[in-house]
C-alpha cells in the first residue's frame, strides 16, 4: 500500500509540472477535419472519373443510391463515434451510432442481388475486376486509417480496440462510398461479397493493429 | 430536506432522522436535492479543471486532492483489493494529468474522471490476474520446503549429535571401530578398507553391522536417560 505522504508528493509533482494546455476541440469538429480529407479525395475522384455518370447511375436505381447513402452515412457516423470514443468521459454506447446506417448499407446491398433489371450505364464485370474492388477498398482505407489513428491519438482513447474498430469501419465505409466513382457495374453477389470481405478485412485489421498506437 | 456533509471532498447526502419514514412521499424531492448538490459539485470541479488547463496550480492541486477519495471509492467499487487501491489512485491521477487537455469544461467532470479511474482499476485487476496466473500457490509445498540455511539452534543440535556419536565410536571394540571409521566416516569401499586394515571384507561387514547395532542401542539409551 502506498504511504499517504506519497499522494502528497505526487500532487506536488503534478502541480509543479502543470503548464497551460491547448484544449482538444469537440469530437464532432475533429471528425469534420477527417471528413474534409475524405471529401477532398472524393473531389479528385469526381474529376478523374465520370462524376455525372456516377450520379445518374445511382439516382436511377433505388438499391444503389440507398446503398451509397448507407455507406456514406456509416462513414460519417462511425467517424464521429470514433472521435467521441477517443475522448475520456464518453460512453461506449457511442459505438452503436453507426449501426442503423450500417444496416441500411448492408440491407440495400442485399436488395441489389434480388433485382432482375440491370442498372443504367453498367456493363458486365470482366473476370478479375472484383478483385480490383477489394484492392480499392483496402488500399484507400489504409491511408485514411493512418490519418484517423494519428488524429485519434491526440485524444486519450480509453477503449483502444473499440475505438480503432469503429474508426476502421469509418475508413472502410468511406472507401466503399468512394468506390462508386469508379464502379460502373451492377450489384452482383460475388462483387458484393468481395466488398463485404474488404470491409471486414479493414475493420479487423484496424481493431487488431490500431489498438497498439491508441493504447495510452 | 437533507444534510450535506463534505468528507474529504466527497459530497455525501444523508437524510435527517425521520425522513426515511416519509420517503414514500418525499423521495423525489430528496433525490432532486441530491442531484442538485451533485450538479453543483460537478460544476465547481469543472471550473477548477478549466482553471488548471489555463495553468492555475492552486486550483489544480485542490482538485486533485478532491479526486483522491473519489478515485479510491471508484476503485473499491470495481473490486480492486485494498492493498492496490492507492496504486490505482496514483495511476489515475497521472493519467488525468497527461490527458487534461481532453477535458471539455462544458461536460461533466465526474463522468470524465470516472472513465479514467474505471479504466485504471480494470488495468490493475487485469495485471493482478496475469500475475496470479504465473504464480504457483501450493501451501503444502511451501511448508515442506527445507530451509537451505540452518538456524543457530539446528547447528548446535547437529554439533551435539556429532560429539556424542564420535564419543560412542571411540568406546567400540577395535574391529568394530575400524569398520565404522573406514566404511562410514571415510567412505571407503570394502576392498579399500580391507587393504587399509588387513581384515577380510566379510569380517568388515560383520564388524560394521555389530557396530551400528551397538551405536544405535547406546545412543537410544542416552536419549532415554536425557528424557
Amino acid at each position: 500500500m502506498t504511504d499517504p505522504s506519497e499522494h502528497d508528493r505526487l500532487l506536488r509533482e503534478l502541480g509543479a509540472d502543470l503548464t497551460p494546455v491547448r484544449r482538444l476541440r469537440a469530437p464532432g469538429l475533429r471528425a469534420l477535419g477527417w471528413f474534409s480529407v475524405v471529401l477532398a479525395i472524393a473531389a479528385v475522384l469526381a474529376m478523374v472519373a465520370d462524376g455525372a455518370a456516377t450520379l445518374a447511375r445511382l439516382a436511377a436505381v433505388p438499391d444503389l443510391w440507398l446503398s451509397a447513402l448507407g455507406s456514406a452515412s456509416t462513414a460519417v457516423l462511425a467517424g464521429w463515434a470514433a472521435f467521441e470514443l477517443s475522448t475520456p468521459g464518453s460512453r461506449r454506447r457511442w459505438a452503436l451510432l453507426p449501426v442503423p446506417a450500417f444496416v441500411l448499407w448492408i440491407g440495400a446491398s442485399g436488395l441489389g442481388c434480388l433485382r432482375v433489371w440491370p442498372a443504367p450505364g453498367t456493363g458486365p464485370m470482366a473476370h478479375g475486376e472484383s478483385g480490383e474492388c477489394l484492392m480499392f477498398i483496402v488500399g484507400l482505407s489504409l491511408p485514411l486509417a493512418i490519418l484517423i489513428t494519428i488524429m485519434l491519438r491526440r485524444a486519450w482513447p480509453l477503449h483502444p480496440a473499440l475505438t480503432a474498430g469503429v474508426a476502421g469501419l469509418a475508413c472502410a465505409a468511406a472507401a466503399a462510398t468512394l468506390l462508386n466513382f469508379v464502379h460502373p457495374f451492377d450489384a452482383a453477389a460475388t462483387d458484393l461479397a468481395l466488398h463485404a470481405l474488404g470491409v471486414a478485412i479493414v475493420v479487423a485489421a484496424t481493431a487488431l493493429w490500431g489498438r497498439r498506437p491508441l493504447t495510452r | 430536506m437533507s444534510l450535506t456533509f463534505a468528507v474529504a471532498g466527497v459530497d455525501l447526502n444523508v437524510p435527517e432522522r425521520g425522513e426515511t419514514a416519509s420517503r414514500a412521499t418525499g423521495a423525489p424531492r430528496v433525490d432532486e436535492a441530491r442531484q442538485e448538490v451533485a450538479r453543483a459539485a460537478d460544476a465547481r470541479r469543472a471550473g477548477l479543471m478549466a482553471a488548471a488547463q489555463a495553468g492555475d496550480r492552486g486550483a489544480y492541486e485542490a482538485l486533485l486532492r478532491e479526486c483522491l477519495p473519489v478515485v479510491a471509492m471508484i476503485a473499491r467499487g470495481r473490486g480492486v483489493p485494498p492493498d492496490s487501491i492507492d496504486d490505482v489512485v496514483q495511476e489515475t491521477l497521472v493519467t488525468l494529468h497527461r490527458a487534461r487537455h481532453t477535458y471539455d469544461p462544458s461536460r461533466s467532470f465526474m463522468a470524465w474522471l470516472r472513465t479514467i479511474a474505471d479504466r485504471r482499476a480494470i488495468d490493475a485487476l487485469r495485471g493482478q490476474g496475469r500475475r496470479r496466473a504465473r504464480e504457483v500457490h501450493d501451501p503444502v509445498a511451501y511448508d515442506a520446503h527445507v530451509d537451505p540455511t540452518p538456524d543457530a539452534v539446528q547447528t548446535v543440535d547437529r554439533h551435539d549429535e556429532d560429539r556424542r556419536l564420535r564419543a560412542a565410536i571411540v568406546t567400540l571394540p577395535e574391529g568394530q571401530r575400524e569398520a565404522v571409521e573406514q566404511l562410514s566416516l571415510h567412505g571407503r569401499s570394502l576392498t579399500e578398507a580391507s587393504a587399509v586394515t588387513g581384515r577380510t571384507t566379510g569380517a568388515l561387514k560383520v564388524n560394521l553391522h555389530r557396530a551400528l547395532r551397538s551405536l544405535q542401542a547406546r545412543l537410544k539409551g542416552e536419549e532415554q536417560r536425557h528424557d
